[in-house]
């Protein structure tokens, strides 16, 4: 079965993101970019599903500006067979990515599209979501463990209380959460090969979607700054002054 | 300009982060709460006695014993109609839901809300909490998600609320709940709290959780984890504080062995008081940290649990 996995281009995950003096936004120029970390996961899976000989094919997806082709590359280095770049300047939302996906979906046909269930930039935590209840799919959010049995998809979820297991008929999505898998390192063999794995560039025009943004960003800001306290010698003073000072205990 | 919750509940009745929800939808106009369920009969009683609420609609139906996104987010498109906002609180179910019944209405939703400027602006934060985004809606409908700890509960009773039954919808059969495991514990929930001890990589192994167990009992606190240490399977999943685990914001939150990186402070640092114990005294936990002990925590957890005992 084919495989779709959409990979973020994100300010990598170790930057402390500095807010932007004009409250535009925060600061990206100049700044390290990754795939989202959740992306990686995906991918990864994607490709284990691969080996297994699960799978036969992995597109990757990214959406953004033009420089979401690195992105790509790290998916294709990783064992993605091919790439697919929407190129656009507009700031991409989930209502609009998800949009963009369906038309893709229904373009490529695949069985399952595997995406991170967060962006840690947007922090929304919704794409996957908003893609299975436009295509009318079945969602395994959350996914700590994936089983393909048939033409069913076991799908371990990291709920608020545990663990919950769903069985979905195919074609689901999927969305990924931390301990699905350690995502590998891409090797420099696999770096040269992806060089010349095929990307497709399209526009939101082409696949027939308006990307505007629905929600205006009024405002960036900097979040309440916390003081650094004080140190304290011993465990006594410790709870003495939890007990005196702060009074939580 | 009618505002639908819909309500995480248990046996228990309802959760208190669905309580925080309504306090935010308090906020937008008159609530009316969703829930649903099956032999849900308790749950829908405790949601009409919240303060505030003018009507629960019970949804008692086998399709919703697992809360499964599919049949509920059928339910509430087929709800909509009749609100302006459609909120849950930020939880695991929460945001499986929301997103789904904001794209089954063409509406771009609203994640982790932690306060509300007006019906069409909220405050949302991103890049695990660096930032603090003010964000308007152009869409007439709105479907939030509510951070928790940016609002406080509304107490569990004082309303007395009309219970209705929902309308019965045929959802999407695709999806089949299976089985669940969950992690059994006499503890607080993390989210609820008013005491959160959690440990790190520094725990090193499972078994040594049970030093902050006997704290824990101490302060009728909830035990939590970074997410090294739940990768380590020191701890469940369902432990992890953090950016993309659970967001808490209790009086007191002790960091056990926890390095302090930036998505775990994302989950923990609107605590009202946060004590360190670190034996790095470099560790970014301590920028945060009211008090700062720098120490083995295996000499200081101990010792600690002995003080605790002398000062009770
Ligand atoms: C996409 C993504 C999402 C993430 N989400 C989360 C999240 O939600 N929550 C989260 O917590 N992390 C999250 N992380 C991971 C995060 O970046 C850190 O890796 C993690 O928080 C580190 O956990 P730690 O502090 O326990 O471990 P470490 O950073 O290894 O720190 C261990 C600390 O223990 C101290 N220590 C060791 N031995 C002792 C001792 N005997 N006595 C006292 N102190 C001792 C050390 O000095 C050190 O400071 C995420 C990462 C990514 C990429
Ligand atoms: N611009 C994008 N390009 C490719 N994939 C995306 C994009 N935005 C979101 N996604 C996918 O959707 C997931 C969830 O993102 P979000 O809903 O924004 O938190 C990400 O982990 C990606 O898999």
């Amino acid at each position: 079965m084919k495989l779709l996995v959409p990979v973020k281009r994100v300010v990598d995950y170790n930057v402390k993101v500095r807010v932007r003096a004009d409250g535009s936004g925060v600061e990206t120029s100049g700044v390290k970019m990754s795939m989202n970390p959740f992306d990686e996961i995906a991918v990864e899976e994607a490709v284990r599903l691969k080996e297994k000989g699960v799978a036969s094919e992995i597109v990757a997806v990214s959406m953004g500006v033009a420089a979401c082709a690195e992105t790509l590359r790290t998916a294709l280095a990783m064992g993605a067979d091919r790439g697919i770049l929407v190129e656009t300047e507009v700031e991409l939302q989930p209502l609009a990515v998800a949009k963009l996906l369906r038309a893709i979906v229904e373009k490529e046909s695949p069985r399952m599209v595997i995406l991170g269930k967060q962006a840690i930039d947007d922090d929304m935590n919704a794409t996957g979501q908003m893609l299975a209840a436009l295509l009318g799919w079945p969602q395994g959010t959350f996914a700590s463990k994936l089983v393909i049995e048939g033409d069913q998809a076991l799908v371990t979820r990291e709920v608020d209380g545990g663990l919950e297991t769903v069985s979905l008929t195919l074609p689901a999505i999927v969305t990924t959460d931390l301990r699905l898998n350690e995502p590998r390192y891409a090797s420099l063999p696999n770096i040269m090969k992806a060089r010349k794995k095929p990307i497709d560039i399209l526009k939101p025009a082409d696949l027939g979607v308006d990307p505007s943004p629905r929600l205006a960003v009024l405002n960036v800001a900097e979040p309440p700054r916390r003081q650094a306290g004080k140190k304290v010698a011993s465990v006594a003073e410790l709870v003495d002054k939890l007990k005196n000072e702060a009074k939580v205990i | 300009m009618t505002v639908l919750v819909i309500l995480d509940h248990d046996s228990h009745g309802i959760k208190q982060p669905a309580r925080s929800a309504v306090a935010a939808a308090s906020q937008l106009g008159p609530v009316h709460v969703l829930v649903a369920g099956e032999n849900i009969a308790a749950a829908a009683e405790a949601a009409a006695r919240l303060p505030g609420v003018e009507k629960v609609i019970k949804a008692d139906a086998p399709a919703y014993a697992h809360a499964l996104a599919e049949p509920l987010a059928a339910l509430l498109v087929a709800l909509a109609p009749d609100y302006t906002h459609l909120l849950a609180a930020a939880t695991a179910s929460g945001k499986n839901v929301m997103p789904r019944v904001a794209a089954l209405l063409d509406v771009q939703p609203i994640s982790d809300v932690s306060a509300v400027v007006d019906a069409d602006t909220f405050i949302r934060p991103i890049y695990a909490g660096n930032a603090l985004a003010t964000v308007k809606s152009r869409d007439a409908k709105k479907v939030i998600t509510v951070r928790a700890t940016g609002f406080d509960p509304v107490p569990a009773d004082g309303g007395a609320a009309e219970i209705v039954p929902a309308p019965a919808v045929d959802g999407p059969t695709r999806a089949r709940f299976v089985s669940a495991e969950l992690s059994k514990s006499e503890r607080p929930e993390l989210t609820a709290a008013r005491v959160v001890i959690s440990g790190g990589r520094g725990m090193q192994s499972g078994e040594n959780f049970h030093l902050l167990d006997t704290i824990a009992d101490r302060l009728h606190a909830a035990v939590g984890a970074s997410r090294a240490a739940v990768d380590a399977g020191f701890v469940p999943n369902d432990y992890q504080v953090g950016q993309t685990g659970k967001i808490v914001a209790p009086e007191l939150y002790v960091a056990v062995g926890i390095s302090g990186a930036i998505q775990h402070l994302a989950g923990m640092k609107d605590s009202k008081v946060i004590v360190a114990i670190n034996k790095d005294e470099e560790a970014p936990i301590f920028q945060v940290a009211d008090y700062g002990l720098v120490a083995d925590l295996f000499k200081a957890l101990p010792e600690f649990a002995s003080e605790l005992e002398k000062a009770s």
